[in-house]
């Protein structure tokens, strides 16, 4: 029997897989600095199955974006859903998340890391072992499965939380900067993984990244946010084709994208970076 | 093959015994003074063979176990809830900062009017001395455990109890054994130290007995004692350490 890495083939069942609908996010004031509207109104309709990344300045929401949607944090205002119903303080089943921060567990080996949301959810062991078995085989950790993260490198660490959340068979995949820590060459490896992870599971994934010719190379849509309060310039579509890889970067045309993503981000981070000096949520001049 | 540290170490400690024994047997330093080792050892041998000893030594030791255990337990327990309660937190706060500057061996006087003549005020004592080492390192590991492993366990939507027996604590638990291991020296430096002021029996009482009858051999005997049993015993903490540091692949 094959192991397929999802259950549900998503771009079938849904039209619109997750929908942010007039979502802000605002922090109440603390001490130090008044009230931070962080995020919105924003709206996005995440089509079933797509790749779509969304870039930015630093500190324009990106993170929050990502955290709203996964159910992490509660919108100040406006709706998301997944699948149909309202995500509401909490992770829906089918959304899986991996952060730019190594979240393995260090008193974990490989295996048993990779195993962990099955086993709390009570799979029994013979699935949990074949599921855990394509994982780690998928993203090349045979080698190390009974070693700790400890004795492993930032990449391979990061390959271990992509495994854990993939043997949950995730419809969803949120990416926070999951590269964001590592060097250039590794993220280009990554990024080549993720594509074909993306391809074999069907998932819809939604990356968080810095990176611009990271977000053009990997993406059907890029979205594109202004700093304070984070909301969507545009959102890009690129037309690339879904066997893709990081020789795209190669064609004449990749180049006009990632400009075209300059473009509008250049102006945006040196506000950003203008704005850096007064306290969060200073007011800009 | 032997490491350089262990090497240097060896000589050292050799070195210094040897030296030891030759400033005794020369005169260089007087017998009233200080016995040489071999001396020492002939000594400890005789003590180990006396009839009182046993019960001095189980005396002590099992005050050093209470003790021990009061402090790690409740210690534990009350870090946790500091850690979890913050306004408690900031309450207490300041006495934690402050404990360790406080006499505490001033305070058994006091604790003998309470708690009476006999072990009690001895295992009070030592428990007091141990336990803030270990409520300071059970905060310090739970404070410590970084956000992505709690995001982490909303993401599996674990239950409250889950995100603390499966994450916080296997997180926090480097820090947790350190003050573990604090706990247990301090036990035992609370129980014989106590001992030595105001006991009339244990192993401190004992040193202290044989130091104002002057009777050297005896009271070198003991302390080589004191030194093996501490010793034995950081090196079955400090094992049971590294079984547990190998078992996440940080061995050094």
């Amino acid at each position: 029997m094959a192991t397929r890495l999802a259950s549900v083939p998503v771009a079938e069942t849904y039209k619109v897989h997750a929908r942010l609908d007039g979502v802000t996010r605002i922090y109440p004031p603390r001490a130090g600095h008044g009230e931070v509207h962080a995020l919105g109104p924003l709206s996005l309709d995440l089509r079933a199955g797509e790749f779509l990344s969304v870039v930015g300045p630093s500190g324009c929401g990106k993170s929050t974006l990502l955290d709203v949607l996964a159910g992490l944090a509660v919108p100040s205002a406006g709706t998301v859903e997944f699948e149909g119903k309202r995500v509401l303080g909490e992770v829906p089943d089918g959304v899986g998340v991996v952060f730019q921060e190594d979240a393995s567990f260090p008193w974990l080996s490989v295996e048993d890391n990779v195993a962990f949301g099955l086993r709390r959810a009570g799979m029994d062991a013979a699935e949990t072992r074949r599921r855990v078995d394509f994982a780690v085989g998928f993203m090349g950790l045979k080698d190390f499965r009974r070693a700790y993260p400890s004795q492993l490198s930032g990449g391979m660490r990061q390959r271990v939380c992509i495994a854990r959340t993939l043997v949950l068979q995730p419809r969803l995949i949120l990416l926070d900067e999951p590269f964001g820590a590592l060097d250039q060459q590794t993220r280009l490896l990554m990024g080549d993984e993720l594509l074909r992870l993306w391809r074999e599971t069907g998932a819809t994934v939604l990356l968080i990244t810095h990176a611009l010719d990271e977000a053009n190379l990997l993406s059907d849509r890029i979205g594109v946010m202004a700093a304070r309060p984070g909301r969507f310039i545009d959102i890009v579509g690129t037309g690339w084709p879904r066997d893709r890889d990081s020789r795209l970067a190669e064609r004449p045309d990749f180049g006009a994208v990632t400009a075209r993503l300059w473009s509008y981000l250049r102006g945006e981070s040196l506000k950003a970076l203008q704005g850096s000096s007064p306290p969060l949520g200073g007011e800009a001049r | 093959m032997i490491s350089k540290a262990t090497i240097i170490r060896t000589v050292v400690l050799v070195g210094a015994v040897a030296a030891l024994e030759v400033a005794c047997r020369t005169g260089a330093i007087q017998p009233a003074l200080v016995i040489a080792p071999s001396a020492m050892v002939k000594a400890l041998a005789e003590t180990l063979q006396s009839d009182d000893f046993g019960g001095h030594v189980q005396q002590t030791l099992s005050a050093v176990a209470i003790a021990m255990t009061l402090a790690i337990v409740g210690g534990f327990a009350i870090g946790f809830v500091l850690h979890w309660i913050p306004f408690l937190r900031r309450a207490f706060n300041p006495f934690l900062a402050a404990y360790y500057a406080i006499p505490h061996f001033a305070f058994y006087p006091l604790l003998i009017v309470i708690f009476g003549l006999g072990p009690a005020p001895l295992i009070v004592l030592a428990t007091l001395f141990a336990m803030v080492a270990m409520i300071v390192a059970t905060m310090a590991g739970l404070d410590r455990v970084p956000r992505v492993l709690l995001k982490t366990a909303r993401i599996h939507r674990l239950s409250l109890m889950q995100e603390i027996w499966r994450i916080r604590l296997p997180a926090a638990a480097p820090h947790i054994l350190s003050g573990l291991k604090l706990a247990v020296a301090y036990s035992f430096i609370g129980v014989i130290a106590g001992e030595f002021i105001l006991s009339t029996s244990g192993i401190g009482h004992e040193i202290a007995y044989a130091y104002d009858n002057f009777d050297n051999p005896r009271m070198y005997a003991l302390i080589l004692f004191v030194l093996g049993i501490v010793t034995t015993f950081n090196m079955l903490v400090w094992t049971w350490e590294r079984r547990l540091a190998r078992r996440r692949g940080m061995a050094s």
